[in-house]
């Protein structure tokens, strides 16, 4: 592993901007990437990652702002003086050279004669000595994928930036790379910018996400934090799925806010709340659907204290093996999603049946209720 | 019902060797009258064999000199049409200005337009101004006539490149100028030497556009017919089998050179 102290690979943005014409492909944005990092930015196509990317590579000239590698403002160089690499969504790589002088490019326009042993041990890393002499339209999508990756590393860039790398491989095998891409990382060590709009993908491999919408940055953090407290609705919706209450604050108990929801109260812990919390003030209540235990009705009693309830009547069911998927109509939302996991099935949990959602408060989020609770429904895969 | 059968099977094929004999009988008819002793001036009969005329492929007066003007006018046209060509396609592809639908259209029209009709015009232009005919114009028109077959050529290629190549390029330490050489030109190459190809083809074999435009001066495919009026020389035949053969060749070395390159790295 690299030195974490090292802040030569750090990557520093500071009011970065670009706009086409009349239109603002990415708003003023400040963005520290620290050296070493696996970092992701995550969004829906159009949202503005792409841009941000290339204008880190180089590639595109930001309209206002600062590109920072380290203490060295590069915002001015042209792209074959950074000491960054891309890995291209369609890999781009040369289709007159074979596999070995595809990855040699970088090294050998920089100067250097002697490069078999570098290519050879960059090419066993990927695992693709046997294909050196080949083509690259003689290699699978995967292997075309790794001497991207090869060709970017041999290099020793600061930064290696990846736009939606894994975007054209089928399920399985973008598993498979992601892991690959994660080991690597490990690896050598070099911070990783990653942009896709696969969350999975983001979550799986980044230590720290960025989701971007419009041309904005909507929350950063770990996927953890992201998943677990998200602080708008665009990020509720496109990191999973969350279901939306609307109510009211009533009162305050130490830590916790109290709301009002139709007839009945939900707790919410303060500092999970990103919205104003004066009394009578409206807040859009999130929790996550696994997070949420389904009783029939007629076992209401047995239900633990202290827990967040609410009241409805199964509208469907889906059975899904690992877990069953629960629509809910409820007073205070229309179509509440609950997953249960399927250890011990109720037979009377079937549609129609009057049900009992609850959950432990510690789960519940708050978000501002003057957005759209279905923001980034539609782009969400 | 054998027989019908085999003709299934061996339709391709059949078919296939019928339509090389097609093509290349004229060739092999030039070939075996190139060993032709004609017996008065026309070398249309079969009188017996001979090698008279390839040991003296210069023999007739005037020919060699035309085939070495064509050959130099065909290399001077097929270097000004593929330079200015290639230029032409890039920018049609890559840039976008002002006109470039119009540009895009108007470079085929030399294609599309009668070649007489072009040749009339050009003749008229070249009075009208006072140049004087002879190899310089004749250069200037075929330069004009290859030039849509090779921004064809190449355009067609440019358009199937992938811009994202020579971002790759730049990412990957490479400058303007290695960009272009190391990864623009060698991505390119075959497009513009199928322009380059077709233009010396082209150039070489012109006869409407250079007669109207050659003033006094004579290129071989002018010396050709003006003989066919008189008489045809067995070394026509000769000159025609020498060109046919060197084009087989340099296909031959090419391919083969291809293959070799292609198991070495293998």
């Amino acid at each position: 592993m690299t030195n974490k102290t090292d802040p030569s690979g750090d990557v520093r943005l500071t009011g970065i901007a670009k706009s086409y014409g009349a239109f603002t492909a990415v708003h003023p944005l400040d963005l520290t990437v620290p050296q070493g990092s696996f970092f992701a930015l995550l969004g829906a196509s159009g949202c503005g990652k792409t841009t941000t990317l290339r204008m880190i590579a180089g590639l595109e000239e930001p309209s206002a702002g600062t590109v920072f590698l380290g203490d060295q403002d590069v915002t001015a160089l042209p792209p074959y003086k950074r000491p960054v690499n891309t890995v291209f969504q369609s890999y781009a790589l040369f289709p007159h050279l074979d596999i070995f002088e595809n990855v040699a490019f970088g090294l050998r326009r920089r100067g250097l004669k002697s490069v078999k042993k570098q290519v050879d041990e960059m090419l066993d890393l990927v695992q693709l000595g046997e294909q050196a002499r080949k083509k690259p339209h003689q290699l699978s999508g995967g292997q075309q994928q790794r001497v991207a990756v090869a060709r970017a590393l041999i290099n020793h860039p600061k930064v290696l930036l990846l736009d939606e790398p894994l975007g054209a491989l089928d399920l399985k095998l973008r598993r498979q790379m992601q892991l690959e891409l994660k080991r690597i990382q490990t690896e050598v060590g070099i911070t990783f910018i990653h942009v896709t709009h696969d969350q999975e993908e983001a979550m799986t491999m980044a230590d720290t996400v960025a989701v971007m919408n419009g041309g904005r940055v909507e929350q950063l953090g770990a996927p953890t934090d992201l998943y677990e407290n998200p602080r708008t609705t665009f990020v509720a919706n496109f990191l999973g799925t969350s279901n939306f209450i609307e109510a009211e604050v009533d009162s305050k108990s130490g830590e916790d806010i109290v709301l009002k929801a139709g007839g009945g109260k939900l707790v919410l812990p303060g500092a999970r709340c990103s919205a104003p919390t004066s009394t009578g003030g409206r807040v859009l209540v999130g929790v996550r659907p696994e997070k949420i235990s389904l009783s029939h009705a007629d076992d209401a009693g047995e239900i633990p204290e202290g827990r967040n309830r609410i009241t409805g009547r199964i509208a469907d069911s889906s059975f899904i093996g690992v877990s069953t998927q629960y629509v809910v109509d409820s007073p205070v939302c229309s179509d509440f999603e609950v997953y249960a996991q399927n250890i011990d099935r109720d037979p009377r949990l079937v549609p129609g049946a009057e049900v009992v959602l609850h959950w432990n408060p510690a789960h519940t989020f708050g978000l501002d209720a003057a957005q759209d609770a279905d923001a980034g429904v539609e782009e969400a895969v | 019902m054998p027989f019908v059968n085999w003709l299934k099977r061996n339709l391709v094929v059949l078919a296939g060797l019928l339509t090389l004999g097609y093509l290349l009988l004229p060739n092999v008819v030039v070939t075996v009258f190139s060993f032709n002793k004609p017996k008065g001036r026309f070398n249309y009969e079969w009188q017996q064999f001979s090698l008279d005329a390839w040991k003296d492929p210069c023999g007739v007066s005037g020919l060699c000199g035309s085939l070495s003007l064509s050959l130099q006018i065909a290399f001077w046209a097929t270097l000004g049409a593929t330079l200015l060509g290639t230029l032409i396609a890039f920018a049609l592809v890559r840039y976008r200005f002002r006109a470039r639908g119009a540009v895009n259209s108007l470079i085929f029209l030399p294609m599309a337009m009668p070649e007489v009709v072009m040749a009339a015009s050009l003749l008229t232009l070249f009075l009208n101004m006072g140049a004087q005919l002879g190899f310089w114009t004749i250069l200037i028109a075929h330069i004009m006539f290859c030039l849509s077959f090779v921004v064809t050529a190449v355009k067609a290629r440019v358009m199937s490149m992938d811009p994202k190549l020579e971002e790759a390029a730049r990412d990957l330490y490479a400058g303007p100028f290695q960009t272009f050489v190391r990864v623009t030109l060698p991505i390119a190459a075959p497009g513009i030497a199928a322009g380059a190809l077709l233009a010396f083809a082209l150039s070489f074999d012109d006869f409407i556009i250079t007669n109207f435009n050659a003033g006094s001066t004579v290129t071989f495919p002018m010396f050709v017919w003006g003989s066919a009026q008189r008489g045809t020389p067995v070394q026509i035949n000769v000159i025609g089998t020498t060109m046919f053969v060197v084009a087989v060749l340099f296909v031959l070395v090419s391919m083969v050179a291809g293959n070799r390159r292609n198991r070495h790295k293998a």
